[in-house]
């Protein structure tokens, strides 16, 4: 299959990027790994007159604590991110979540960046930058700006980014002591998209008790999103499996997955339910909670 | 559409190419360079038959614009053999029987070779890991698995 005709533009810098992003408006589009982006346009499911590599621009690629956040930049690949010592050691949600991208060879493309700016709630990153309330930095004619997780998806496939921004870095608040996270995937095979996936953050206080969670599902609605409810039933508890059982009932409950070869509405949603309550006693677990 | 003029090493030759924006690096290989040896199995990303070394790392070359491989050095199958001499992949492929109809081999045997240039000592989960993004429809995994520890083997002792 051979892409529609596009013009490609290799900027050597994110000014140049923005300008020429500016110039071209919505026949642009950004590529990063394009992984995401060359099989829609091989098959036709989406057109671009204008290919913006941002893939020639040096500076974006990297994995850094600094002044309290982890720092992700924009077109960090996987395989990187699944190298990095910080985020074995420090990040095991992040390890979690990259491991089960793709497969190992699309890995070496695709950046982190990329898997969000996509805006496609079957990706596995948005849930757990959710889960993580990650910032999201995007620079543009104007200058940087930040956007909160939370109000990064707007749509199916659309984010708050504007046609002339470049999402540059992801800043994940480094948690505190007694923290941990997890992400679980059910795949029907290596590569697949999800067909339950969950990634669960918390905190815990010297009592034993949530203090901070964070709870987000993959391909569970037409947009990424938090699942608040499981979130608020949490807090202020003692850690306890009636506590979590409860918490990944609300999760599944507000899911609205669509039905298609991976399973049935009903399926998903209870293996929604099944993998939010394992990957919150996983989380528990790794903050030293059991 | 726009063309560029691009420079790129395959296999230790380097090439100067004028390519459409839209050319596809596996056509670039395959058309232009007639480097047939990489293949096209399922073109969307799934299969891994078209599988190269791109600076050293393996990646699905119908999924990579040759635009994008400006500059860079290409690694197909037929630049593993050195001087008339199989690579200890090639020969472990051979000696195992990592193969039957051999549609899967070049990816299977370039992704090894990545994944033995960085661990000479992968443990069996490793390599399973390290070719789950490269699918075989014929012998299954057993002896491609094999064929790869074999390769550990002669590598750890040169």
């Amino acid at each position: 299959m051979i892409p529609p005709v596009f013009d490609y533009h290799a900027p050597a810098s994110v000014a140049d990027a923005i300008a020429l992003l500016s110039r071209f408006g919505d026949s642009a589009k950004v590529i990063s790994g394009g992984q995401s982006l060359l099989p829609l346009l091989k098959l036709r499911l989406g057109t671009a007159e204008h290919l913006v590599d941002i893939g020639r621009i040096p500076g974006l690629e990297y994995v850094r604590e600094e002044g309290g956040y982890l720092r992700i930049g924009g077109r960090t690949r996987e395989a990187a991110l699944e190298r990095s010592e910080i985020v074995r050691t420090r990040f095991p949600i992040l390890l979690d979540t990259a491991r089960v991208i793709a497969d190992p060879l699309v890995r070496n493309r695709a950046t982190v960046g990329g898997n969000l700016a996509h805006g496609d709630p079957a990706n596995d990153h948005p849930a757990t930058m959710l889960a993580l309330r990650a910032i999201v930095v995007a620079q543009g004619p104007n200058g940087e700006r930040t956007i909160p997780i939370d109000r990064f998806f707007t749509g199916l496939f659309a984010t708050a980014l504007a046609a002339d921004e470049i999402l540059t870095e992801i800043r994940i608040p480094v948690p505190p002591g007694r923290s941990g996270g997890a992400y679980l995937k059910l795949e029907r095979k290596v590569g697949d998209y999800a067909t339950a996936a969950a990634a669960a953050q918390v905190t815990l206080d010297g009592a034993g008790t949530f203090a901070q969670v964070g709870i987000a599902l993959t391909n569970a609605g037409p947009v990424p999103a938090r699942a608040s409810a499981a979130e608020d039933a949490l807090i202020g508890k003692r850690v306890n499996d009636a506590a979590i059982a409860e918490a990944a009932r609300r999760a599944a409950e507000a899911a609205s997955p669509t039905a298609d070869r991976r399973g049935s509405v009903e399926y998903k949603r209870e293996m929604a339910r099944v993998l939010a309550a394992r990957a919150l006693k996983k989380a528990v677990e790794r903050a030293g909670g059991r | 559409m726009s063309t560029h003029d691009i420079q790129l090493t395959v296999n230790g030759a380097s090439h100067r190419v004028q390519v459409e924006s839209r050319l596809l690096l596996v056509h670039l290989l395959r058309e232009n360079l007639r480097l047939t040896g990489t293949h096209i199995g399922c073109d969307t990303t799934h299969c891994g038959a078209c599988t190269v070394l791109l600076d050293g790392e393996p990646v699905k070359s119908c999924t990579v614009l040759a635009v994008q491989a400006e500059g860079s050095e290409i690694t197909t199958v037929e630049g593993l053999e050195q001087n008339g001499k199989l690579h200890p992949v090639q020969e472990a492929f051979w000696e195992k029987h990592g193969l039957q109809c051999g549609y899967c081999t070049p990816g299977m045997m370039l992704t090894g070779c990545a994944l033995l240039a960085r661990d000479k000592n992968p443990s069996e989960a490793q390599i399973r890991e390290a070719i789950s993004g490269n699918l075989c429809r014929c012998t299954g995994y057993s002896n491609i698995v094999k064929a790869i520890q074999s390769a550990a083997e002669q590598l750890r002792q040169h």
